[in-house]
């Protein structure tokens, strides 16, 4: 009896394992064809992580989506068109996110924002440039995410983010800045790459460029090596879980030096429990300020927070303003061919909640940077 | 002169770096040791176990306000019942079966505490309060982290204990007998599954240190916090000879300073290829790891 019992227990506890591993599948959002009453359909296709690790990012971007949406086709549409959203999950994994933009054609895309990440946005767009489609990723940073004619990108590219913080940072006076990257990240890596040149360009020195691999949690070796280097400054262009690593080790190993950062710094306040102490007078480059307080911003925070009942972050300016790169482009070309919406995205220029912008022929966005300053708990603009 | 004053002030600082890395593995070497060393088989969930001890100090804290102590307390104590819960479900069954299938199945109990704690907690870090409030020590020019003092002495302190508790009472007896064979220590009259059991029950009370100590360090806990220490602290127990107590110490110590000193002096990006480079050729040299003990096996 009591054998039974255990392998009953041995049993189910496989069981819940089984239903673990495949508790990441599904979500997909079933296509709605129903159409509005007098006005034909635009469908917008949106493909980014909704579940799985990096499910914040592909998340925020389809709440800005659908916020911009439900805006667009609340004042009539565009040229004639109501805008629909479709939503599709590729859980950061290049393999599904293909699957996802097979699903989206055959639902009658009109056009891609999408995708959320790196390397699924690559895959994807070996796809659409041979359907042709305008493709637009929110905030795929790598270089290739942009790499064919039809595809543009609302976010800064690595080297731009790189070339940003060395122009800023030598402009504060610091001209001795230490480097901390992500050696096994290509963001990172990116970011660092365009900075120490465009730096060097400037006059500054850097004292020396430490790194470490994605995972790792101890830093104090480099810190203490960024210490003894006589640095001024800090230039750490990784994301924000880090980020909150280095702020408390750095006190450990008495380091004292402002710290300067890249748009991956989003969310260091949350992750320090509001708590920022240890990075306070830290500036980063941000394309999104949710407490900017500019028009566009100020209705845009509104909207998102009545609907979802948060703040919105930098990934879901970046799906809103894609939204509306999209219409812009449809505005432009007035018709729903997809020559005509590609050849349309060099001529608009949107004034966006990230800036306002027009985009070059590489399908890269031309816009200004913003600098983020934190102080007691909350980020402001940095002078 | 001055140069040379400079050279081995950062030298000694980041000794101290090795130090304080190397004592967290050492500590979790130390429940990897001892449940290897006892039941021979590699608990590869213990890493997860140092998570859960981490949440459970989150929580504690946290959510129900207790003081450090009584948090430290519960954390030992919810380690400890998980971890003979995990032996009586997940081992205990496979006690015959090869050890392959043992292997396996603490893999999969490993992913079972990971996806449990992302499905709990959510997959993003949690910030924690350190249990430890010791300020650092100013010594000159250099200065020692008060969490690294604490791990390396509590390290030290849990050793000799855990080496005098094995060899100076009646249960240590019995998990040395039992770890020299099964069989005759049952014949003897030893409770086989008690002794395993309190095994487990001890390795997963460190595993709670460990991952106190841990947090107290580092500031933050995800349902994957466990994972990297937990290799690394494997590492660490193979290195100086996986079942011995005094090798786990030795061989945390070493490892943490030579993954300190090699991405200090030599290469960031190499400083893990050393590590394991250096773990290769002691091997190589002494198959049983630097204190562990040879044992031949009569048939």
């Amino acid at each position: 009896m009591k054998k039974n019992f255990l392998k009953l227990m041995a049993m189910s506890l496989v069981s819940v394992m089984a239903l673990c591993s495949f508790a990441g599948c599904g979500g997909d959002a079933p296509a709605d064809d129903t159409q509005k009453d007098g006005a034909e359909t635009f469908k917008i296709g949106m493909i980014g992580p909704l579940t799985g690790a990096a499910s914040s990012y592909g998340i925020s971007v389809q709440q800005g989506c659908e916020v911009a949406v439900a805006e667009i086709n609340a004042n009539g549409g565009v040229a004639g068109y109501q805008f629909e959203l479709l939503p599709a999950d590729d859980q950061h994994d290049a393999e599904k996110a293909i699957n996802a933009y097979g699903t989206l054609m055959d639902q009658g895309m009109n056009a891609l924002v999408g995708t959320v990440t790196s390397v699924p946005c690559i895959a994807v767009t070996e796809e659409s440039t041979v359907d042709g489609l305008l493709q637009i990723t929110p905030s795929a940073s790598a270089a290739k995410a942009a790499q064919y004619d039809n595809c543009f990108r609302i976010c800064f590219t690595d080297p731009q983010q790189g070339e940003h913080m060395a122009n800023y940072i030598a402009g504060q006076g610091i001209m001795n800045c230490a480097v901390l990257y992500d050696v096994s990240d290509a963001y990172s890596s990116g970011i660092y790459e365009a900075f120490v040149p465009a730096y060097e360009a400037l006059g500054g020195t850097v004292t020396t460029a430490e790194s470490f691999a994605s995972g790792d949690v101890d830093f104090k070796t480099q810190l203490t090596s960024v210490k003894n280097s006589g640095a001024e400054g800090l230039f750490m262009p990784f994301y924000y879980t880090e980020v909150a690593y280095v702020a408390n080790q750095a006190v450990d190993v008495g380091l004292d030096v402002p710290f300067f950062g890249c748009d991956g710094w989003d969310g260091v306040i949350a992750q320090l429990n509001g708590d920022t102490t240890l990075v306070d007078g830290s500036v980063f480059l941000t394309p999104f300020l949710a407490n900017a307080t500019d028009d566009k911003t100020v209705a845009f925070v509104e909207a998102y927070q009545a609907a979802y009942g948060t703040a919105p972050d930098q990934f879901a300016a970046d799906g809103y303003d894609a939204v509306y790169a999209v219409a812009a482009a449809l505005e432009k070309a007035g018709t729903v061919d997809n020559a005509a919406l590609v050849a349309a995205m060099h001529e608009i220029e949107l004034a966006g909640v990230t800036g306002t912008m027009t985009w070059d022929e590489n399908g890269d966005a031309n816009k200004g940077a913003i600098l983020a300053k934190i102080q007691d708990g909350g980020v402001v603009p940095a002078e | 002169m001055k140069i040379n004053e400079v050279v081995s002030l950062e030298f000694l600082a980041q000794m101290i770096n090795g130090l304080s890395l190397g004592s967290i593995y050492a500590l979790i070497a130390l429940g990897y040791t001892m449940v290897y060393g006892i039941c021979k088989m590699l608990n590869f969930a213990h890493g997860d176990v140092i998570m859960v001890g981490a949440y459970m100090l989150s929580v504690a804290m946290g959510m129900l306000g207790l003081p450090p102590v009584l948090a430290i307390l519960l954390s030992m104590v919810v380690c400890a019942c998980l971890g003979v819960t995990i032996e009586r479900i997940a081992y205990k069954p496979l006690r015959n079966a090869s050890p392959l299938a043992v292997l396996i199945t603490a893999i999969g109990v490993s992913y079972f505490l990971q996806s449990s704690a992302l499905l709990i907690f959510g997959s993003t870090q949690r910030k924690v309060e350190s249990a430890i409030n010791v300020s650092s020590v100013q010594l000159g020019e250099l200065t020692i982290g008060g969490n690294a003092l604490v791990t390396l002495l509590l390290t030290i302190v849990l050793m000799t204990g855990l080496t005098w508790f094995i060899n100076h009472t009646m249960t240590g007896k019995a998990m040395l007998a039992v770890s020299e064979d099964k069989g005759a220590a049952q014949l003897m009259g030893v409770n086989v599954n008690r002794t395993i059991a309190t095994t487990f029950l001890i390795g997963s009370a460190l595993a709670a240190v460990a991952g106190v100590l841990f947090i107290s360090s580092y500031g933050f806990v995800g349902p994957y916090t466990g994972a990297m220490p937990g290799i690394k602290a494997f590492v660490a127990a193979v290195l100086g000879g996986i079942g011995s107590v005094p090798g786990a110490m030795l061989g945390g110590i070493l490892l943490g300073l030579i993954e300190s000193l090699s991405k200090a002096y030599i290469s960031t990006q190499l400083a893990d290829a050393i590590v394991f480079g250096v773990l290769i050729v002691v091997l190589l040299v002494k198959p049983t790891g630097l204190l562990g003990k040879k044992r031949t096996e009569k048939v």
